[in-house]
C-alpha cells in the first residue's frame, strides 16, 4: 500500500492505495470520477489524458503511487462556477464530438497545447492531437474548435 | 497486471540497495507498464528512479552532450542548449510517440528496453555515445545486443548517456502512421573519426551500415547514396512494410538525412 496526497481538480486528497493502481482508475473506481475514460489502456488512444503538473499526460499509464504531492486537473476540473471551459464550448459548437467517448482526453490534450502555445496552426494542432485518437468526427471539427478555442482562451 | 511493490529512492545507492528478488526500475513507465499490462512482463518490485535528482538534466561541453538518465523526450525537445548543440538530436526527440509519451517517456528508459523501432538507440550509435551505468562506461557499439536485449547486467543503472559532438549530423524517419514507432529510421553523423550511418526500425536491432558509411565517406552528399546497394537479407517483414520496401525506405531516409545536415 502506498499513501498518497494528491490535488485533484483543486480538492486535497489523502488515501492509501494498492502500489499497482494506475491513475485512471484510481480517479474513476476510488474518486468516481468517470469523465476520464479508459480506451485501449496501454497508452495509444488518449481518452484517459489528464493534467499532471501542468502537462498532459495519459492517466492509464501512470501509477498513482509515482504521482504523489503531485496537483492533477481531469475534464471535471475545467467548468467554473457551472459555464464550460472556452475549449468545451468550442467542441459544442463546431460539433467537435459524436460519441464523445474520447472527447475528454481531447479536450485535455488541447487545453495543454494552448497553455504551450496560444497560436497554433493547423498543422500544429494535428501533430499535438496525435496521441488521441477519434472514429467519429475525422477530426475537421476538432481541428476547428481547437483553432476557434485559441481565439478565446 | 500483477501486484507489485512500487519504491521511490532519493539516491542511486539506496535504488541499488532496493534491487532484490524480481525488480526493475522505472523510469517514465511508457514502455514497461503497457508491456505488465499486457502481461508481456511481471516484476516483484518497481524502483522508481525519476526521484534521484542527479539522474536528471541536460549538461553540455565543447565535445559532448551530457543527457540523464530520466530526462524527459519533452526536456530534450525543448532545450535550446541541445538544438544549438546537436539540433538532429531535438528533432529526434520531437517525433518520438505523442506529446504525452513525451512529457513522461525518458531516454534512459528507451535505450535500456532497446526496441528495435526506437529511436534513440539510432542516435547513441551514430553519436557515438558512451553509456553511463552504475557500474561502468559502455560504448553504444557494445551495448544495443539485440530485440529487447542491452550489455546491462541484472541491477545496473543507466545513469546518463553522453553523445559526441559531431561536425554534422541528420536524423530522418518513416514512421508508422499510428504509433509514430520506426518503419525505418537513419541517423547519419559526421564526427571527427569518421562518418557514422545508424539504422532503426529496420531489423532485429538497431546496426550500422558500412555501404552507406563507405560511400558518404568518400562523398558526403545525398547523390552519393544513389548507387549504394542494400540488401533486404535480414530485414523485417511485417504487416507494416516487407523486407524489400524496407530496404529501399532506408535509401529514401538516408537521402533526407544527409540533405538535413
Amino acid at each position: 500500500m502506498a499513501k498518497v496526497s494528491l490535488k485533484i481538480n483543486g480538492k486535497e486528497i489523502s488515501q492509501d492505495v494498492p502500489d499497482s493502481v494506475m491513475l485512471s482508475d484510481f480517479l474513476r473506481d476510488y474518486l468516481s470520477l468517470t469523465g476520464t475514460h479508459v480506451g485501449c489502456d496501454t497508452s495509444q488512444c488518449g481518452a484517459c489524458v489528464v493534467h499532471l503538473d501542468g502537462n498532459s499526460v495519459k492517466s492509464c499509464t501512470a501509477l498513482v503511487a509515482d504521482c504523489n504531492k503531485s496537483e492533477i486537473v481531469t475534464i471535471e476540473g475545467l467548468a467554473k462556477n457551472g459555464k464550460m471551459h472556452p475549449m468545451q464550448e468550442a467542441f459544442k459548437k463546431h460539433h467537435g464530438l459524436q460519441c464523445g467517448f474520447c472527447t475528454p482526453g481531447m479536450v485535455m490534450s488541447a487545453v495543454d497545447l494552448l497553455q504551450k502555445n496560444k497560436d497554433p496552426s493547423e498543422q500544429q494542432i494535428r501533430d499535438w492531437l496525435e496521441g488521441n485518437i477519434c472514429r467519429c468526427t475525422g477530426y475537421q471539427g476538432i481541428v476547428a474548435a481547437v483553432k476557434d478555442a485559441s481565439s478565446k482562451m | 497486471m500483477k501486484n507489485f511493490n512500487f519504491k521511490s529512492p532519493t539516491n542511486t545507492k539506496e535504488a541499488a540497495k532496493l534491487y532484490t528478488g524480481k525488480a526493475t526500475f522505472l523510469a517514465g513507465g511508457m514502455s514497461l507498464l503497457p508491456a505488465m499490462k499486457l502481461r508481456l512482463a511481471a516484476y516483484s518490485d518497481l524502483i522508481n528512479i525519476k526521484k534521484i535528482k542527479t539522474l536528471s538534466g541536460i549538461k553540455i561541453s565543447s565535445k559532448s552532450l551530457r543527457i540523464g538518465a530520466t530526462t524527459t523526450h519533452a526536456e530534450v525537445a525543448a532545450s535550446k542548449e541541445v538544438e544549438k548543440t546537436i539540433s538532429s538530436l531535438s528533432k529526434l526527440a520531437d517525433g518520438i510517440g505523442d506529446p504525452q509519451v513525451r512529457n513522461r517517456g525518458t531516454i534512459g528508459g528507451s535505450i535500456a528496453n532497446n526496441d528495435p523501432a526506437a529511436d534513440y538507440p539510432s542516435a547513441c550509435l551514430a553519436l557515438n555515445a558512451i553509456i553511463n551505468t552504475s557500474k561502468r562506461k559502455i560504448p553504444a557499439d557494445k551495448f544495443f545486443k539485440g530485440m529487447f536485449e542491452t550489455d546491462l547486467k541484472k541491477g545496473e543503472l543507466i545513469e546518463s548517456v553522453e553523445f559526441e559532438v559531431p561536425e554534422k549530423s541528420g536524423y530522418a524517419k518513416f514512421p508508422n502512421p499510428a504509433s509514430r514507432y520506426a518503419v525505418v529510421g537513419v541517423y547519419v553523423s559526421k564526427l571527427k573519426s569518421g562518418i557514422r550511418v545508424a539504422i532503426t526500425g529496420a531489423a532485429h536491432s538497431v546496426f550500422r551500415s558500412k555501404e552507406l558509411e563507405e560511400a558518404l565517406t568518400n562523398n558526403f552528399s545525398p547523390s552519393s547514396i544513389d548507387n549504394v546497394k542494400i540488401g533486404s537479407k535480414g530485414l523485417n517483414s511485417d504487416i507494416h512494410a516487407s523486407a524489400e520496401y524496407r530496404a529501399h525506405i532506408i535509401k529514401v531516409m538516408a537521402k533526407k538525412a544527409v540533405s538535413s545536415c
